[in-house]
């Protein structure tokens, strides 16, 4: 029985981070531009590949596997604002123009 | 097979599924992507699914030391997207942004096409043209 909960908590995980992933693939493909893409794929993609690795650590079932799991998410969570944040100054500092559907730019001239 | 495997097995063909459609997605993104920070965005998102899809060959196979892959894989794309961020800091947007509508931008190119003669005349470094810069 308890078998049979762990492994519907794994495959929900599991489910989730998949669709997660897809929902920042779509986000990636449908938003107008490259600083509202990189909304999508640092915060939705993050979170997807971090679920997926979690599920592994439970479908493990012993605490360093978990610990490892938990410590790769951390990783994730840590480095993805850091390489947006990083992408994006540089797109902005160089001059790659925001959608026009965009209704205020408050770095403009700002650096 | 016991009702935890069944629910296992049918959850991890599922996710498959849905992390291809993702990567199908995502390399649509990068083939299309109209400029460089587009590209390098998709190709961060598609270490992400990457990572996705170890840790669903670690799920389906039992080797726990999977994760430390994903995890230098991971460590791999941070570095790639910074060393990619310093790299368009660096070549500027390559000769002007290119414009979200490509009607758009077919428009603009007829004009630039015809001024290109009218600068290059303006822009020796001759004296007259120094003097009239200095005004």
């Amino acid at each position: 029985m308890m078998e049979t909960l762990i492994a519907f908590v794994t495959a929900l995980v599991i489910l989730a981070g998949a669709g997660f992933a897809l929902v920042a693939a779509i986000g990636l493909n449908r938003l107008p531009d490259v600083y509202t893409r990189m909304h999508a794929a640092s915060k939705a993609g993050t979170v997807g590949s971090g679920l997926l690795l979690l599920a592994v650590g439970l479908h493990a079932g012993d605490l360093p596997t978990f610990a490892r799991a938990l410590a790769g998410f951390f990783f994730f969570v840590l480095t993805a604002p850091v390489s947006a944040h990083l992408l994006a100054m540089a797109a902005h500092k160089v001059g790659y123009p925001l959608s026009t559907q965009s209704v205020r730019d408050e770095m403009k001239g700002r650096e | 097979m016991t009702a935890a495997d069944a629910i296992l097995s049918y959850a991890v063909w599922l996710a498959f599924a849905v992390l291809a459609a993702a990567f199908l997605l995502t390399v649509w993104r990068v083939v299309r992507g109209p400029t460089l920070p587009d590209r390098v965005v998709a190709l961060d998102m598609l270490t992400g699914i990457v990572i996705g899809f170890i840790a669903l060959i670690a799920i389906r196979t039992g080797f726990t030391l999977y994760i430390d892959i994903a995890i230098s894989l991971g460590l791999v794309g941070f570095l790639a997207t910074v060393a990619f961020a310093r790299f368009v800091l660096s070549r500027g947007t390559g000769g002007g942004a290119p414009r979200e509508n490509p009607a758009a931008a077919l428009l603009a190119a007829a004009p630039v096409k015809r001024r290109k003669p009218a600068a290059r005349r303006t822009g020796g470094t001759g004296p007259a043209v120094r003097r009239k810069a200095r005004k």
